[in-house]
């Protein structure tokens, strides 16, 4: 570190009280924006995680379907039409639906249900417990082994439980990849036992799963699915396609986006004034610097440094504080839906930067301003 | 004059425009030599600041020319003005102007940190100034920890820690008492001086016009009068 800026170090860190409501205000603005973010990507990639745990590459669904767990059911003539497409190397039918089940000690849980093709058992779940064969015995159910299975008393391989007035057998215990948004357990079953169990619609299909030949194949299905009315999505236009519902038809993306404007506005008004109250106070000072020697570009570079430290060890403060917090949530609360991503991580730190860039142009122009003279005239 | 370090011509400042104008310096010239204490003296508003600012390459005169070691100094760019500032010229201003969050030490080694010498060296070397200025024992305390006549040592130290060719003083006894400001003009004359520098007093304290050489009285922008007070 060159010496002007050691000084600028020890002119900021040595205003113990000043550089304490610095970092406040920037590591409070950096927590609150880092938590709402993260909380939102949270519930982004839960309302995906049915998309995310089957795992197809690609989805054939009706255009108006705008998120995984309100699905528009497909006519069987669409899945016929699909497998016969040339680039498609298999097509499979999954069944997406919610359903009450009724436990043991006479209570109603809600449930979702998916039911995967009898053949493949394409998009089968990791099993922690059981075979994947069993799900072709009586009555048959797996049960995903989240946040949410205790709501159907911790079942274990072997309990039983009644679903639509069917009698219904845990046969395995999976491990989900992502759990649900909505705090619902999930079970899958068969297709078939689904659609037999569950009260449906005339077209029982709810998602067309696709696995095309290779890459290069997927426009082409795409292209032929629209001809038949349908939208054909990868797995990342889909989750894409369920976020976009969630950040702009529900109100939830405006909300987040507006609290996070307001703690940046927030940290920039407290490490904004704050700064320039330091900088106001060290005038004189820098004004004699002038005058003995300093030149502008010299002040200018200790006032970014000290902008710039306050600023990024802020920040550090606020990730690690809102990654602690997270973490403890999550130790106390399993289904807490809040997940930092790196985006969260460059969107509050460019807001950082903006605060910093922001706070040490009011400096700046202060300090650019402050003639030497000023200092001899008093 | 032999040895020459100011020369000073037809110097002229005014501030505002139109009926507004007021004229601070009004076509000043004088001289100054190296090894020479030179008062600048007047009351309040007769132009001696300005004058101060003017020949130490602070504020540019409206006319006139100043003259360091024979180079004009105020045809000099701002990068050039900033490094004369730096290099040939030491300030001791009214209220010191010293730093409260640094130590007495970092104080003075500020010009040798603006001059890009190495953190270590420059503390070291402003520490020899403290041991000259008496206050080596302080070096480690913060300026507001100092006394005034201390804190006004420290700022010549700083001043004369680069080792500048000219020492501008602005009012150093005004916020002295006459003992404390009588021994710091000693010490100024004793130290300072002895290196055959040129020094600048800017003041209105008669009580400290015993050490100077020669003493250039302002009044209403124009030298009224010089004369040798030794």
């Amino acid at each position: 570190m060159s010496g002007i800026l050691k000084i600028a170090f020890k002119l900021l860190v040595n205003d113990k009280g000043k550089f304490a409501a610095l970092l406040v205000g920037i590591t409070f603005a950096v927590f609150l924006m880092v938590m709402m973010t993260s909380m939102f990507a949270g519930i982004l990639s839960r309302a995906s995680s049915t998309v995310t745990n089957i795992g197809a590459r690609m989805w054939v669904l009706d255009p108006a379907v705008n998120n995984v767990s309100s699905s528009i059911p497909v006519p069987d003539y669409v899945q016929d039409a699909v497998r016969s497409m040339d680039g498609v190397k298999y097509a499979v039918p999954l069944y997406s639906g919610g359903a009450q089940v009724k436990l043991r000690n006479g209570v109603y849980q809600a449930v979702t249900v998916i039911g995967l093709d009898d053949a493949t058992l394409f998009g089968r779940p990791e099993l922690m417990e059981g075979k994947i064969e069993d799900i072709y015995a009586e009555n048959g159910f797996i049960v995903v082994r989240d946040a949410e299975i205790r709501k159907l008393g911790n079942p274990r391989v072997g309990s039983e439980f009644e679903i639509n007035d069917h009698h219904g057998v845990v046969v395995g215990i999976a491990r989900a990849n992502i759990s649900g948004l909505f705090g619902i357990p999930t079970l899958y079953t068969t297709y078939s036992r689904a659609i037999s169990y569950l009260p449906s619609t005339r077209f029982t299909v709810s998602y067309i799963l696709v696995e095309p030949k290779s890459r290069s194949d997927i426009p082409h299905i795409k292209q032929e699915v629209s001809k038949l009315g349908y939208q054909a999505l990868t797995d990342d236009e889909f989750i894409g396609k369920i976020s976009n519902f969630y950040k702009y038809q529900t109100g939830l993306g405006i909300n987040v986006m507006l609290m996070t404007a307001i703690s940046f506005i927030v940290g920039l008004s407290i490490s904004g004034q704050t700064f320039y109250t330091f900088i106001l106070e060290n005038l004189e000072k820098f004004g004699a610097l002038k005058a003995i020697g300093a030149k502008g570009r010299e002040l200018v570079s200790m006032i970014l440094f000290q902008a710039g430290f306050t600023a990024f060890l802020g920040y550090g403060l606020g990730v690690g504080l809102a990654s602690l917090v997270i973490i403890l949530a999550k130790l106390r609360m399993p289904d807490y839906a809040a997940q930092i991503t790196y985006l969260n991580l460059g969107i509050a730190f460019v807001m950082v930067l903006i605060i910093a860039g922001i706070s040490s142009y009011i400096g700046i122009r202060k300090v650019i301003r402050i003639e030497p003279f000023d200092i001899f005239r008093g | 004059m032999a040895n020459l370090a100011i020369k000073a011509t037809e110097l002229a400042k005014w501030f505002g425009e139109g009926d507004a104008r007021t004229m601070a310096v009004k076509s000043v010239s004088f001289e100054a030599g190296f090894g020479e204490m030179l008062y600048i003296v007047g009351p309040s508003g007769s132009g001696k600041t300005t004058l101060l600012s003017m020949i130490s390459g602070i504020l540019k005169p409206n006319s006139g020319q100043v003259l360091v070691e024979d180079r004009d100094i105020w045809k000099m760019s701002g990068d050039e003005l900033a490094d004369f500032r730096l290099n040939k010229i030491g300030f001791v201003f009214q209220d010191y102007h010293l730093f409260p969050r640094l130590s007495t030490v970092e104080n003075v080694a500020l010009p040798l940190i603006l001059k890009r010498r190495d953190w270590k060296e420059s503390l070291r070397v402003a520490h020899e100034y403290l041991e000259v200025v008496g206050l080596a024992q302080r070096a480690s305390l913060p300026p507001v920890k100092l006394s005034g006549g201390e804190q006004q040592r420290v700022a010549i130290a700083r001043a004369i820690a680069s080792r500048p060719d000219i020492l501008i003083f602005d009012e150093p006894t005004a916020s002295l008492d006459g003992d404390t400001g009588r021994k710091i003009l000693e010490f100024v004359r004793e130290h300072v001086l002895s290196d055959m520098r040129c020094i600048v007093i800017v003041t209105h304290d008669s009580r400290i016009f015993e050490y100077a050489h020669r003493i250039i009285n302002m009044e209403d922008g124009r030298i009224k009068g010089e004369g040798h007070e030794k």
